[in-house]
């Protein structure tokens, strides 16, 4: 999963998207993931620092994290691996 | 290094020229205690859910609510409303700070005279009372109001047998401007039959006519319906005074005080909208102070006053069971209290409160109850902090009608608790157990052995 390449976020959890003008608001740990996904971050990598830095189990945090992610798709927000490929 | 407090990640869109509510996030702070016992340690010790009282809040309540009234008007007498909240523990709260008991059926009467309560001190009102019921409370010369004529009959004729004359009032019901109009319990003070049924009680001469009564409504917002229903009881006592020279004792002018919840759909917070117990006094007293009655005649003014009571007084605390989308993308918490323990959530917005620290993030959240039916919803919009699977919550507001409406289903009703003014914790209800009920079955002999 990629973050479309022209969206922007603030460190205070501004969610910038100007395909559209839609704006967002982005909790700590959701701009955490939105950095590591901008870099290319694996799922496996971004779990390793959330459980690394946050006191949670496993089967929460992915829960929450598929959530999120599948959220950033319904959003716009994510590339597809189809638009990835072109 | 200690790990930060973990919070799922959420993203929410931001509309511009739309703020919520007021501008205003529904919640600050999360509530971690009660009455100086920490939330966290009551679910671990008595389990989720759980109802709490606070002891100190019913008396303060109280207090205010007498203080409202007897700064004002020289005669004051409040009665317990057993149907609000009948658990025996709240009852001698209420009985402790000096109020009588009003009951609406012989279980609830029974529960008074089974709480210490003089028979005297004991209002009966509601429908169906049976013989045995309006033997017993003649017998102990409690005050029994008058529903419908039927029920006249039946105690004239209990006068026959029974050596004791009957203290008597009758319920009336009337237009205060009020829509819906309660005209269903009582006389109807327009159409005459409240004057008719007061000729006949007086006519017989085998009753003691005590006072009227009347119950406009519940959950009243309006104070001024108050004083219309006063100015109308007072005109059927100044009747009687001039009739048969007869000196009503009391009037009662029933419950019906909004409590602080807010209403569903509505669009004010209820703590700001309801009017105060001074406003309601204020209404009342007036009204009866500016009647007719001679001044050494002035009636006892007698209140029914429920919620308003005790909603304040009670907490249901639960747990966090799992968090959810719908299809539609909306997030869903299930909580493991449904409606059949919070049944005023079918009326109420309730006001919840995460029972640990949270960030300033929310979400537009429906809250819904275990029971797997879709009328179990608590909250269908609320802006929550993100709470996980497990989290504690403190639901406001919850101390009138729960505890005797609550509905055994498909789970057994949980612990009560009350807090003391000390901060001591003591179990008032046990919770239900598989035993509570099977001890009520009976199985059929042919049905005891099967195969499968
Ligand atoms: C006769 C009577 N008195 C008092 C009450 C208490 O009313 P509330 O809880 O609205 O104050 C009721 C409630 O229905 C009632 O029927």
């Amino acid at each position: 999963m990629r973050i479309n390449k022209n969206i922007a976020i603030s460190d205070m959890g501004f969610v910038f998207n100007p395909v559209n003008g839609e704006s967002y608001s982005v909790n700590p740990i959701g701009v955490e993931i939105i950095n590591l996904l901008k870099e290319d971050k694996s799922y496996e990598e971004i779990k390793a620092t959330i459980l690394n830095n946050y006191s949670t189990d496993e089967t929460t945090f992915e829960k929450d994290y598929f959530d999120f992610t599948n959220l950033l798709l319904h959003l716009n927000l994510t590339e597809t691996e189809d638009e990835k490929n072109n | 290094m200690e790990k930060q407090r973990y919070e799922r990640p959420i993203i929410k869109k931001l509309e511009t020229g739309m703020p919520n509510k007021f501008g205003m996030r529904t919640e600050y702070a999360p509530m971690t205690q009660i009455d100086g016992v920490s939330v966290k340690e009551l679910i671990k010790e008595y389990g989720s859910p759980l109802f709490v009282i606070s002891e100190s809040t019913i008396r303060s309540t109280i207090k205010k609510a007498k203080k409202a009234f007897t700064t004002r008007y020289p005669k004051v007498q409040f009665a317990w409303s057993y149907k609000t909240n009948y658990l025996d523990a709240v009852c001698k709260v209420f009985h402790q700070e000096g109020s009588w008991a009003e009951v609406v059926s012989g279980f609830e009467y029974k529960k008074a005279i089974a709480n210490g309560v003089s028979g005297k001190k004991i209002i009966f009102n509601g429908p169906d009372k049976s013989e045995d019921d309006l033997r017993m409370a003649i017998e102990n010369e409690s005050l029994i109001h008058i529903d419908h004529l039927d029920e006249l009959y039946t105690i004239l004729e209990l006068t026959d047998v029974i050596n004791k004359r009957p203290k008597v009032a009758i319920r009336v019901n009337m237009d205060t401007g009020i829509y819906p109009m309660w005209d269903r319990f009582g006389f109807n003070y327009e159409n005459g039959q409240a004057w008719d049924a007061l000729n006949k009680i007086m006519r017989s001469g085998k009753l003691e006519l005590m006072g009227l009564h009347s119950h406009i409504g519940t959950f009243m917002l309006s104070a001024s319906a108050y004083a219309v229903a006063a100015s109308k009881l007072a005109d059927l006592a100044i009747g009687i005074e001039q009739k048969y020279n007869h000196t009503i004792k009391y009037i009662d002018m029933g419950g019906g005080f909004a409590s602080k919840n807010t209403l569903k759909g509505s669009y004010l917070p209820g703590f700001d909208v309801t009017p105060s117990f001074d406003d309601f006094a204020e209404a009342i007293t007036t009204t009866l102070l500016n009647s007719n009655f001679k001044n050494s005649e002035l009636p006892t003014l007698i209140l029914e006053t429920g919620r308003a009571l005790i909603d304040e007084a009670g907490y249901l605390l639960g747990s966090v069971v799992a968090n959810k989308r719908t299809s539609s993308g909306k997030r869903n918490t299930i909580i493991d209290v449904g409606v059949n323990i919070l049944f005023t959530s079918f009326w109420y917005d309730h006001k919840i409160t995460p029972a640990q620290p949270f960030t300033h993030y929310t979400e537009t959240t429906q809250i819904y109850g275990p029971l797997c039916m879709n009328i179990d919803v608590i909250r269908e919009n609320i802006d929550l902090p993100l709470l996980n699977k497990g989290d504690h919550f403190v639901i406001h507001t919850v101390g009138a009608y729960n505890m005797t409406q609550w509905m055994q289903f498909i789970t057994l009703r949980p612990n009560v608790v009350m807090i003391d003014s000390n901060s001591k914790v003591h179990l008032i209800r046990e919770r239900e157990s598989m035993e509570t009920f099977s001890s009520l079955e009976k199985v059929p002999e042919h049905l005891k052995k099967f195969e499968l």
